[in-house]
């Protein structure tokens, strides 16, 4: 908030803001556009991945039978997933793919809430190259697991071809190719991007036009407070938004394995 | 904290098309991370989830086979304590006949005893009786002769004679004394 109250009172951040917005100067070398290597965008993720692995290493350094508190936290996390994603989308089977799963959700998650983190306040994930890694990953996952379950062409055969009369399958057929195999990794990695841009946007239009408002006209600061409210409130849906997607994602890809592991189309 | 980029900047940027940068750092954070929850912390939970489920179904097993013996013992001292009671019954009920059969064979012994000792008593009291009798015959035929012999003067030292005045006077006596 007062870096960025410095930042417009330098006038360098105008009204309303803009894509460039969401494509920082890079850290190191320190300040420089247009270079990507080490950005803030990246240190966050580095830090999810840091925190996350000191997390689960520390809490799980000594497991017991009857859990300490932090024990409990970690594995009721992946009890959460383990239970609820991946046993009950795929069934007993699903027991096997609940380590990535977990390891998906809390990443998505941790990065996701890195939008609403005081001092991070944006979500690696809302650019698009890492919702589109994770969704790549699911892409080859759900059809590796497929492949190697039905054999090739078995499997694109149950992919392909539904259970429906023949005279409807010209139709049907390029339904099922453009939305199982083209469709998918798209709408999985657009759905998360786009929640987390649209959520950093709004975000940026309330607080960056409540400053925008208070220094156009000093009658209009009761409006730029009602703004600023918004912004706390928004800041709770950004909240919900961020628990639902990381949830989202996760079963989204449990959901596309256990298509291509069912037995029938 | 940070710095919003300059309106009007040099570049613009497509949200929709990824940086190959981010790509790359984001492939290799994500690896790393799978790499190290996926071998490291998620297996070991499944390993902890197991051991707890096989402590708790051990424990059951352990309770149940615990409960097996203990009412495999309880059947087992109840048939020794039924069999006890029987045993203890038919001691009960032997020395009862032992007792009767002792109790009887006493009274028997007894009671022969006793018979014995009565006949032994009538045949001495039959015995001394005799002989009481015998030598009374001969004391009071000697006395009576004497006396006789005193009375009448003279000497009835004839054997023959003496004997059948004594006999024919005991006789005599006796008829008397059982009338």
């Amino acid at each position: 908030m007062f870096g960025q109250a410095n930042v417009l009172a330098a006038g360098q951040a105008g009204f309303p803001p803009t894509v460039e917005d969401f494509y920082l100067p890079s850290i190191l070398p320190w300040g420089v556009e247009n270079s990507y290597w080490f950005t803030k965008i990246t240190a966050m993720v580095w830090i999810a991945v840091g925190v996350l692995i000191i997390f689960f290493l520390a809490s799980y350094r000594n497991p017991q039978l009857v859990p300490t508190k932090k024990q409990w936290f970690a594995e009721s996390i992946y009890g959460f997933v383990r239970n609820n994603i991946a046993v009950d989308m795929i069934g007993r089977a699903g027991v096997r793919f609940a380590p990535y799963f977990t390891t998906l959700f809390c990443f998505v998650l941790l990065t996701n809430a890195f939008a609403i983190i005081p001092f991070f306040q944006i979500s690696p994930n809302s650019h698009i190259a890492f919702p589109a890694i994770l969704a790549i990953i699911s892409y080859l996952l759900f059809n590796y697991i497929g492949i190697k379950q039905h054999g090739f062409v078995k499997y694109f055969r149950n992919s392909l071809i539904p259970p429906a009369p023949w005279y409807i399958l010209p139709l049907l057929i390029p339904i099922e190719l453009f939305s199982t195999f083209i469709v998918r990794p798209f709408s999985l990695a657009v759905r998360l991007f786009a929640n987390m841009f649209a959520g950093h946007m709004l975000l940026l239009v309330f607080t960056l036009g409540g400053f925008a408002m208070l220094s156009a006209n000093a009658w209009l600061a009761p409006v730029s407070v009602l703004s600023w409210v918004m912004t706390i409130a928004l800041t709770f849906l950004e909240f919900l938004v961020i628990c639902l997607q990381a949830y989202v994602f996760t079963v989204l890809t449990a959901s596309y394995v256990q298509g291509a592991l069912a037995e029938e189309h | 904290m940070y710095f919003l980029a300059a309106e009007g900047g040099e570049s613009t940027h497509n949200p929709i098309i990824p940086l190959w940068q981010e790509i790359v750092v984001g492939s290799v954070a994500f690896a790393v991370l799978c790499f190290v929850l996926m071998k490291f912390v998620f297996p070991r939970m499944e390993q902890t989830f197991q051991a707890r489920v096989d402590a708790i179904e051990g424990g059951i097993k352990r309770a149940e086979a615990a409960q097996a013996e203990a009412n495999q013992l309880l059947e087992q001292y109840r048939a020794q304590l039924a069999e006890a009671r029987t045993d203890a019954a038919k001691i009960r009920d032997d020395a009862r006949a032992d007792a009767e059969g002792i109790r009887q064979d006493v009274l028997a012994k007894a009671r022969e005893e006793s018979d014995r000792i009565i006949a032994a008593g009538k045949d001495q009291l039959a015995a001394e009786r005799a002989t009481i009798v015998r030598e009374l015959r001969t004391e009071v035929g000697t006395i009576a002769v004497d006396l006789a012999s005193k009375i009448v003067g003279e000497s009835l030292a004839d054997e023959a004679r003496r004997k059948g005045t004594v006999d024919r006077f005991l006789s005599g006596l006796e008829s008397t004394g059982a009338r």
